[in-house]
């Protein structure tokens, strides 16, 4: 469960929301949406611990495993490491044999899941946007995350590749349990997928209805 | 050569300083780091020459200085700390410096050349160990540091994602760097020493795709530079410092061709 109460959010004298109250229980799958800057990401980001909240409360269990797929990524066309190597970042360093071999087998289901297998030993530097994308996942995937937060992970990639994915998350979702919060400025994936909405508006953040998301809630007209 | 005993200490001496150069420069390159290893270098001459002026030995003296500059770097945050016009402003005040360090100081100008260019032929056995003890260190931080450090290294994002301590990390490697720096300027000399510290690194990243395998390259070429240079320079009587960068120079764009070929076949 993530639970925030009056969160408020400043960068110096810049708002970027306040009043925030929300609850996530085990097991939702919940879309964040709203315009360009409305502080989508530095909300994670604040749930993941990587920026200071300003005001208000926030409640993470954070010996729950998250996994995060960041909106952004420096990963340049020289970058040195496989898609499976990229993948085992994410692994804890062992010296035990059996705990190896147990990692391995993450390893393989993992790709595996994500679509990548035939693709593990291409340079991630020269992979498409699509393989970047899953390999992103396959690592936040790695440990077998209580939490997903997928920061438009879906941006960019054709449909076809965007609902391969997004049928893997809820896959796990339905499966697993998985807690997954998808912020995304897609409205068919929105409606697709999600069974919750939390809606950037006025610097605050409102529940709706996910049947009553309209189209111009991503914009910036919102 | 293994007759002479000044052969056998350098030629050891030099083994470990590789193998630790080879080591740090894999991560160096992954971090984003050429530029700060070779204003470390700089800061190192002005260190070294501080120690000949204070009478403490060239090496204590460029440690003191390389490991308080790259601990206060390491607690600035990443992004000022590469600001490549702030640092290089830095880097001409340490080398003023150190050429006032070695005026002041009584010692001949032989000093300053060894400084700056290598003087691995004709080091003691003492200064051996020493620098056998400080490599041991440095590999053993690396042993310890290796996962989470591969992490920040390659994903730095991916890594503070996962709730990675990047900062804790980012200092120790600092002070492994500063070490190396600091060795391996015994060697190729501090003008010089960060085509140890980063062409390896750099040709291997052209080769191959994993951490391990990286580290295996780098390493190789950092070896197979200096054992080759301690041989030629031997048989020659030119300076050691001459055929290591020249053979880790021409190992980098054989790798950059091969990687660009690789590319349009
Ligand atoms: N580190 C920072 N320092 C100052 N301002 C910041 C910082 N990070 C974000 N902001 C500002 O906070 C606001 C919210 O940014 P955020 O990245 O959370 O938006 P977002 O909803 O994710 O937008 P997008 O849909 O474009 O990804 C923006 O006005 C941005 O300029
Ligand atoms: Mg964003």
């Amino acid at each position: 469960m993530i639970q925030a109460k009056n969160l408020a959010k400043r960068f110096g004298n810049q708002l970027v929301f306040q009043n925030v109250n929300f609850t996530i229980n085990d097991g939702d799958f919940l879309s964040l949406i709203g315009p360009n800057g409305s502080g989508k990401t530095t909300l994670v980001k604040i749930i993941m611990g990587l920026e200071k909240k300003s005001g208000g409360e926030l409640l993470v269990d954070y010996k729950q495993v998250i996994g995060y797929v960041p909106q952004f990524r420096n990963i340049d066309i020289d970058y040195p490491l496989n898609i499976e190597q990229f993948v085992r970042l994410n692994l804890k360093f062992t010296l035990s044999r059996k705990k190896r071999r147990q990692d391995n087998e993450l390893i393989k289901t993992i790709l595996e899941k994500t679509g990548l297998s035939k693709l593990k030993d291409r340079p991630l530097g020269l992979a498409s946007g699509g393989e970047k994308q899953k390999a992103y996942l396959a690592q936040a995937l790695l440990n077998e995350p209580k939490v997903l937060i997928l920061d438009e992970s879906t941006a960019s990639l054709d449909v076809e590749v965007k609902m391969q994915l997004m049928d893997l998350v809820k896959e796990l979702n339905e499966k697993e349990n998985l807690t997954v919060i998808f912020i995304t400025h897609d409205y068919d994936l929105t409606k697709k997928y999600t069974h919750r909405a939390l809606f950037f508006k006025d610097q605050t953040l409102k529940e709706v209805d996910v049947s009553d998301v309209s189209e111009d809630m991503f914009d910036m007209g919102g | 050569m293994f007759a002479y005993e000044f052969m056998r200490e350098a030629f050891i001496a030099s083994t470990f300083i590789a193998i630790t150069a080879g080591l740090v420069g894999v991560f160096v390159v992954s971090r984003n780091m050429s530029f700060l290893s070779h204003t470390l270098s700089e800061i190192g001459f002005a260190g070294a020459s501080f120690g000949i002026l204070i009478g403490i030995s060239p090496l204590a003296g460029m440690i003191l200085f390389t490991l308080i500059s790259s601990i206060a770097v390491g607690s600035l945050s990443t992004e000022s700390s590469r600001r490549e016009a702030s640092i290089s402003a830095i880097s001409s005040l340490f080398i003023g410096l150190g050429i006032l360090f070695l005026s002041l100081s009584s010692e001949s100008s032989s000093y300053a050349t060894n400084i700056l260019f290598g003087s691995i032929v004709g080091i003691s056995s003492k200064e051996v160990n020493q620098l056998m003890i400080l490599a041991l260190f440095v590999i053993f931080v690396f042993i310890i540091f290796y996962k989470p450090l591969s992490f920040d290294s390659f994903d730095h994002i991916g890594a503070r994602a996962a709730g990675l301590k990047t900062r804790l990390l980012s200092i120790a490697f600092l002070v492994t760097l500063a070490l190396s720096v600091s060795i391996g300027a015994q060697i190729v000399g501090s003008l010089l020493v960060f085509v140890l510290l980063t062409l390896p690194g750099a040709t291997a990243k052209y080769l191959v795709h994993s951490v391990p395998k990286l580290i295996m390259v780098s390493v190789g070429l950092s070896l197979a530079g200096v054992w080759l240079g301690l041989y030629l320079a031997f048989v020659t009587n030119w300076p050691v410092t001459f055929f290591i960068s020249a053979f880790e120079v021409i190992a980098y764009f054989l790798g950059l061709s091969y990687k660009n070929w690789k590319l349009n076949h």
